[in-house]
């Protein structure tokens, strides 16, 4: 297993917290966004896209790229963060976001903003057609992975099942999910609406390989990305403990924050808390 | 029907059980991989249940994935109106990016499967469980989007869509009895629709009669009214289910004449509309 150097784990956490500052900064200006889900999902965000996709801003469309869908289509503020921040479109187009001319949409379009490789947005869709992309892999003799990144409170869709017993039929090895199990939905806990425990059993009775991490821990995040690509019989997914609203202690593990907009003083006190904890 | 496909290729035949919905974004996963997905599952099925995959991620996404919609309108005679897909048509004729095809029997479907497979987009292919009369030749050229005319006449035209067109055939001899010369013209294609046909039959005979084994709200009626209400208003009336549920049957032809699409039906119809035509 690759060794992650002490250096190579505080540029991703530095990428993860500016991140994490751009995403509010987005939903402030644009006055809508998910804030909550975007700073749980941030550093499994930086850890994909500045370590381990292989994607190239310059050619979006390669046929030979990993392929990354959000299924939680609701962080796309971070996920737009991460893509401009990569290179995949002028960070500029980030001050647009939400206008009627602009390319980046409420949730993530795969048609209109270069670099996202699926159309989500309503909850649920991300582990079929992630099934259907790694087996397009095997029957293309392809050599991309491709990664889920889903919610907790998306697994009480009954369609996540559905893709769940299709990667497990067809061992579907190239195919990574990621949980960002944060325990709050829209609102409520997903404990008290529709709980989902025990996850790691239910993910295991339907054959897959199963990983636990802090979803914070940058170290945990990259070691757990290396290793889903040693198992070759099975699907892995990494159920990911993460807080909803994670760096800004107002909004975290609340389901307020799940679709607010936070206030001028707010987002002061937001980037405040943020670049302390650099 | 899939059985034959999974005997002849084994290897590109994906079977995920009973997951509709799972079926068609899985399909979508198979698109973006560079694949033509052909996803098959009883049209009441497909169009209902998955109806929302087949927006947001198959349309929406304008992914190029073909629907196979099997034992589509009442042709699943015995399993009563659980299985009875009476609106697909209108569903789908209303999704942007859908290409709607609907043929008349096995000969036309064998032509229309590779233009199907060709049409770059979505797809919507309607067909039957029904044993019908063959009525196209096999190696009669068809193409998406180019309605047809079967039989020629100065009266009206009566147009008609899928595998009731014997019965117009039937309908247009009753009429030939009574001394009115019936144009036929069939339309596979229900989307992109043949609205320049529409049109020269409404210039060239005055007045049209539709029939379909579908609801009269949304499907060939509206797609002809629609082409001509604003170019050349002529008198159109309806022949197909009058905008209620059906029930079950001990075949197909006994449900067709319960659902008023006996050829006696299509005949008196087109005489009443000879009242209409100025």
């Amino acid at each position: 297993m690759a060794y992650h150097s002490e250096e190579s784990i505080r540029n991703l956490e530095k990428i993860a917290r500016g991140l994490r500052l751009k995403s509010l900064e987005m939903i402030c200006r644009r006055g809508a966004g998910h804030p909550g889900g975007c700073l749980s999902a941030a550093d499994i965000i930086a850890a994909l896209y500045f370590h381990k996709l292989r994607v190239d801003p310059a050619r979006p469309q390669d046929p030979d790229r990993d392929r990354f869908i959000l299924s939680k289509g609701h962080a796309s503020a971070v996920l737009y963060a991460a893509l401009a921040e990569r290179g995949f479109f002028p960070k500029d187009d980030l001050q647009d976001w939400g206008k009627l001319d602009c390319h980046l949409q409420g949730h993530p379009e795969r048609l209109k903003t270069p670099g996202v490789d699926m159309t989500t947005g309503l909850l649920g869709h991300g582990v079929n057609v992630g099934a259907g992309l790694a087996l397009a892999a095997r029957l293309n003799r392809k050599t991309y992975r491709t990664y889920v990144l889903l919610g907790d409170g998306e697994c009480q869709a009954g369609i996540v099942w559905e893709g769940a017993m299709t990667a497990a039929k067809f061992r579907l090895a190239n195919l990574t999910l990621i949980l960002d199990n944060n325990d709050v939905q829209l609102d409520g806990f997903v404990h008290d609406i529709m709980p989902l425990q025990p996850i790691i059993d239910k993910w295991k009775a339907f054959n897959f390989a199963v990983l636990e991490i802090d979803g914070h821990n940058l170290r945990q995040i990259l070691e757990a990305l290396d290793e889903v690509e040693h198992i070759h019989d099975r699907s892995a997914i990494i159920v990911a403990y993460t807080v909803k609203g994670k760096g800004v202690s107002f909004m975290e593990n609340s389901h307020e924050w799940h679709g607010a907009v936070p206030s001028a003083e707010q987002m002061a006190q937001a980037r405040q808390e943020l670049l302390a904890g650099a | 029907m899939t059985r034959l496909f999974q005997q002849a290729h084994p290897d590109r035949f994906f079977n995920v059980g009973i997951a509709e919905a799972g079926m068609v974004d899985t399909a979508v996963g198979l698109a973006l991989g560079g694949k033509i997905p052909f996803a098959s599952a009883f049209a009441a099925l497909l169009c209902y249940r998955a109806l929302e995959q087949i927006r947001t991620c198959v349309a929406y996404n304008n992914a190029n994935v073909k629907l196979l919609a099997g034992y589509a309108g009442v042709s699943d005679f015995k399993d009563g109106p659980t299985h009875h897909s009476l609106f697909d048509l209108a569903v789908m004729r209303a999704m942007p990016n859908m290409a709607v095809v609907v043929p008349a029997d096995g000969p036309e479907l064998m032509a229309l499967i590779p233009e199907v497979a060709e049409y770059r987009g979505p797809v919507y292919l309607r067909i039957s469980r029904a044993e019908m009369p063959r009525l196209f030749g096999e190696k009669d050229k068809v193409r998406i989007g180019t309605g047809r005319v079967l039989e020629e006449g100065r009266d009206l035209t009566l147009a008609t869509t899928g595998i009731v067109l014997h019965r117009v055939l039937e309908a247009r001899r009753i009429l030939g009895r009574k001394g009115l010369s019936a144009r036929v013209v069939e339309f596979h294609t229900l989307k992109p629709f043949d609205e320049a046909l529409a049109c020269r039959c409404a210039q060239e005979t005055g007045a049209l009669v539709t029939v379909e084994e579908h609801n009269v709200i949304g499907g060939l009626y509206g797609a002809v009214c629609e082409a001509l209400s604003q170019r050349i208003p002529v008198p159109v009336l309806p022949v197909g289910i009058q905008d209620r549920y059906t029930c079950t049957a001990p075949d197909p032809e006994s449900l067709w004449d319960y659902c008023g699409l006996r050829a006696e039906d299509i005949a008196s119809r087109a005489e009443e509309l000879m009242l209409l035509k100025r």
